[in-house]
């Protein structure tokens, strides 16, 4: 019997042969649940962990590192900033609505149990193509839930990414961001300590909802209908979330740990009540006697290991001394917030016990540290060669550059106008340009700092596909480039590794390529990862995703007088692009898209990291001192969709020349940035550019009504800016 | 002569913090007013800010009109006090009957964050009485039941006591006559779906809020000083209704 329910809960026979080893007997079916989902690929990190200690994430800054429910960093005047990145791909596959929704919820959590007021999400998302209906159900399932939950918690959404491409048809990504703010002081940890000190769980009842999440759903692909019907009896597995419940959850936390009535508070997220009463007692180097007849229920009839796993949102796990405890429930009675006494902190001897009341029968006991630092770690087998060959033919040359330029714009602003961008009155730049800009207030006295933080989410699957190593650091490069146009010098960086099933050796030699490639390029560009998630299995039909690596990276602007330049051409300004030339079209979308039947070949274009630091720094000097008028960085389609989104943006023209065929026109070659410049101010950013060595050239004019590139493009501004505009709300079919 | 603005917190609201910034910002005194107190604790005025009051379940307002603070809210509204619904607060006046009509999903069943212009159509307001009628805003919207609604008797109403005080240059969201924001037969209870709050900051893109909220800072101030609230506006004609018989659309 033993054997096939371990098997059922997802545990290997070596994994179940540890646990009896490690009890000293046979697990019973609580302990054997409470493993199965703890060791989970989702909770234990035990595919990717030897490779992510390869990270660095030191740093003058940094407050707390990873391993905690998020990371810290200190951004000035007694304020820590908290930021996090999750992903939700699996539940968002069968159940796209409430996947997204408790995406969001789940990472809210993270950042409050820090001792963070969340004050901006950023979402990345990634589905496949338009034409296909399941995948539109998808993006607007995925675009509703966090419109609905983020919207209703009171957390603006002030940014994010958008891709459809077939690599993640079946399975796509929801990845979604999260950046609070704290004074230092009030900084907790989720740690249980002081023998005798109870443990409360604040929030909604647990219900049936989300059992197994970690284990049956995060932990396993999709089968042969890609998340399909056949995988439609997982749905139960998906939680469903109640934003109301979450923003009094928000408020009562915030309120106990101001007024320091707890020693240690988690969240409930994966794995529920065993993750977080193992984890906080095993930090504390504490045991805990939890009692789970008295965890409050959303029906009658449920069994022990469904109250131990279930994933039911919006609970804390608040750590309270006794003679505190009335304050507490007097606090959460005034935020309509449930809670109730379900255990105890106990001695040294570490052990999770599981009873059913406190002086009833032991249901369970097992060392709580067993539960996470026993987990295993697995050295699996890596196979492949990291980046793909030289292609073996350049693609042929364009027959209507103009066309090819037209297919490559879209406006997302149908999804970002369905998300609250503007609470709190942070907003100064918010989605749709190179990176999200945030006042910076103190979070308790709503003191203006006058200074700013940036946000930025990206990455790029074609690029990581074709080289994973090179790939994730262009991605890392392309963000503190980002940051930079909006004039932030970046802080930190939170990751989140999407990729597909590591039983495959191919797939642990992309994992381990993207871990050296964010590794290498965050040590050059002097950028601390704080945090990180990863998410295996993102496979259907038997095929893994292209691996996509996304990064979220806060910045810093010290001294926010006047809101950035903006993806803007102004009519009459010139056109320069800063960087350096190049005629690579190496993993670019257009190479994709026409030569390669949806691959892009490679090599990539080369990336230097040390020029890539000065091209940031120069744009950084531009925006801070006034001298540009527009400016948007150059990635994901190459010049021409840089181009593309600032005719259509502003409406205004160019006539531009000095492009050098479609290899610069269209190629992602990185380091690449272009600025509209008054005429006035056109020596000194040229003059500036060469002082720091940065090549410049000229590209011509912004005006008139078409975007004319000599040679290559000639297109009517009225069609660009409508192929841009309609290009979403037509592949949805959605009126305007 | 003071301005204390009393700014109700139901749970679920989430735009207090951001009206306290903004009337702060203009010299006025915000004082939070505790959905479960019956008492509008003596301010001058007072706001409902926007948000999601008890999570907008059953429907935006529903819950929240039936909170103890909104009998004193009614209490303070009908001697004179000023009181402006922004967004959710709109939702909740409409329900609680301190303004006509109700406040439907949004054309196209979405939600909508954006920044919109909208005219000012009167000065006989406690909103609107600092600016001139036909000067067009740049305010935020941010809701997904924005869209205005009420009986052909209410609109004709409206229309004819002058009671419709901003209307959208470009419909967003299929609001009956371009309607963004009404206010009482008195003119001392406004409400409006776009968030002058949000239109206060150079670096946020707009300051075009601030003449609104200063409008609604003078109406505190003159009740702080016994005078009329819309002393710019006189009273129409029509006699105050009952407002639990306003029909709804």
């Amino acid at each position: 019997m033993e054997a096939a329910l371990h098997r059922a809960l997802g545990l290997t026979d070596d994994e179940a042969s540890d646990i009896e080893r490690i009890l000293g007997r046979p697990p019973n079916h609580l302990e054997l649940a409470m493993y199965a989902v703890m060791w989970s690929e989702h909770c234990s990190y035990k595919s990717s962990r030897i490779h992510l200690r390869r990270l660095p994430s030191s740093g003058a800054e940094v407050l707390v590192g990873p391993g905690e429910n998020a990371g810290v960093v200190d951004v000035g005047d007694g304020i820590g900033a908290a930021i996090r990145i999750e992903s939700h791909n699996h539940p968002s596959a069968i159940e796209p609505y409430q996947g997204a929704a408790t995406g969001a919820g789940g990472i809210l959590r993270d950042i409050f149990t820090m001792g963070a007021r969340p004050i901006a999400l950023m979402d990345a998302l990634r589905v496949g193509p338009l034409d296909d209906p399941r995948n539109r159900w998808i993006l607007e399932g995925v675009v509703s839930g966090i419109s609905g939950y983020g919207n209703s918690v009171g957390v603006p959404t002030v940014g994010g990414e958008l891709v459809c491409d077939p690599t993640y048809s079946g399975n796509p990504l929801v990845n979604v961001a999260c950046l609070g703010l704290l004074p230092v002081e009030r900084l907790v940890l989720g740690r249980a300590s002081g023998v005798g000190n109870v443990a409360v769980l604040l929030g909604s009842a647990t219900g049936r909802d989300g059992i197994g999440g970690v284990s049956v759903l995060a932990s396993a692909g999709f089968g042969a209908d890609g998340g399909g019907d056949g995988d439609a009896d997982k749905r139960p597995s998906v939680q469903v979330g109640d934003p109301f419940e979450e923003k009094r959850l928000i408020e009562a936390c915030l309120a106990l740990l101001d007024a320091g009535l707890v020693v240690g508070i988690q969240d409930l997220g994966g794995a529920g009540l065993t993750c977080a009463t193992s984890e906080t007692a095993s930090r504390g180097g504490v045991g805990m006697d939890v009692d789970v007849a008295a965890v409050p229920r959303r029906e009658p009839g449920m069994e022990p290991f469904e109250v131990m796993t279930s994933e039911s949102q919006e609970r804390m796990l608040a750590i309270v001394a006794p003679e505190d405890l009335d304050e507490v429930l007097a606090l959460c009675a005034r935020w309509e917030v449930r809670a109730a006494v379900v255990g105890r902190v106990t001695g040294a001897d570490g052990r999770l016990r599981i009873l059913d009341g406190f002086d009833g029968p032991v249901l369970a006991d097992v060392p709580a540290t067993s539960l996470h630092e026993d987990a295993p770690r697995y050295d699996r087998p890596l196979a492949g060669a990291g980046a793909t060959a030289a292609s073996p033919q350049a693609p042929p040359p364009p027959t209507d550059a103009g066309a090819d330029l037209l297919a490559l714009l879209v406006d997302p602003s149908w999804v970002y106008r369905q998300y609250d961008s503007q609470l709190f009155l942070n907003t100064v730049e918010g989605p749709g340009g190179d990176a999200a800009l945030l006042r910076l207030k103190h979070p308790t006295t709503g003191r203006d700092t006058g200074r700013g933080l940036a946000l930025t989410t990206d990455g790029n699957h074609r690029w990581c596909a074709v080289d994973p190593r090179r790939g994730t650091a262009m991605v890392v490069a392309e963000a503190v480039l980002n940051l930079a146009c909006v004039g932030a010098r970046p802080l930190a960086l939170v990751d989140c590794l999407n990729l597909g099933n590591p039983e495959h050796p191919e797939v642990m030699r992309q994992l381990s390529e993207c871990v050296d490639g964010m590794a290498e390029a965050c040590r050059a560009l002097g950028l601390p990862v704080v945090g990180g998630n990863v998410s295996l299995y993102n496979e259907s039909r038997g095929t893994d995703i292209d691996p996509t690596p996304v990064v979220t990276v806060l910045g810093m602007v010290d001294q926010l007088e006047r809101r950035p330049p903006g993806v803007v051409l102004a009519p009459g300004t010139v056109v320069v692009l800063l960087g350096p030339r190049t005629v690579d079209l190496g993993g670019s979308r257009w190479a994709a898209g026409t030569a390669g039947g949806g691959r892009a070949a490679g090599p990539l274009p080369a990336l230097h990291l040390g020029r890539h630091q000065q091209v940031c720094a120069l744009v950084r000097e531009l925006v801070a001192d006034d001298l540009l008028e527009g400016v948007h960085d150059i990635a994901d389609g190459g010049l021409a969709a840089t181009i593309g989104e600032l005719v259509a943006r502003s409406g205004v023209g160019a006539r531009l020349g000095q492009v050098e065929g479609h290899g610069e026109l269209f190629g992602e070659g990185p380091s690449r940035v272009v600025v509209c410049v008054a005429e006035e101010q056109l020596a000194e950013v040229l003059r500036r550019a060469a002082v720091v060595d940065v090549p410049s050239v000229v590209l011509g004019r912004a005006g008139g009504d078409r975007l004319v590139i000599d040679g290559l493009v000639d297109l009517d501004v009225a069609l660009v800016t409508s192929a841009w505009r309609d290009h979403l709300p037509a592949a949805l079919a959605k009126r305007r | 002569m003071s301005r204390r603005i009393g700014v109700v917190v139901f749970p679920g609201s989430n735009c207090e913090a951001d009206a306290m910034e903004a009337l702060e910002g203009l010299g006025g005194e915000p004082v939070v007013l505790w959905h479960a107190d019956a008492t509008t604790r003596g301010v001058d005025a007072v706001i409902v800010p926007g948000g999601f009051a008890h999570g907008d379940y059953l429907r935006p307002g529903a819950i929240a009109r039936f909170s103890p603070v909104m009998a004193a809210v009614a209490d303070f509204a009908a001697e004179d006090g000023p009181v402006l619904g922004i967004c959710n607060g709109f939702q909740v006046l409409t329900e609680a009957g301190l303004l006509p009509g109700a406040l439907q999903k949004n054309r196209g069943l979405e939600f909508l964050c954006t920044t919109v212009p909208v005219r000012v159509e009167t000065r006989r307001s406690v909103l609107t009485s600092g600016l001139e009628p036909g000067a067009v805003l740049r305010i935020p919207i941010n809701h997904f039941e924005g869209n205005y609604t009420c009986s052909s008797e209410t609109l004709a109403e409206l229309r004819a006591e002058e009671r419709i005080i901003l209307r959208y240059v470009e419909n967003p969201n299929g609001s009956l006559d371009d309607i963004a924001g009404i206010c009482s037969p008195a003119r001392n209870v406004v409400g409006l779906m776009p968030h002058p709050e949000r239109a206060c900051h150079p670096l946020l893109g707009s300051t075009d809020g601030v003449a609104l909220l200063r409008s609604f800072l003078d109406a505190a101030a003159r009740r702080s000083t016994g005078r009329a609230v819309s002393e710019l506006a006189p009273r129409p004609s029509t006699s105050r209704r009952d407002p639990h018989s306003i029909q709804t659309s």
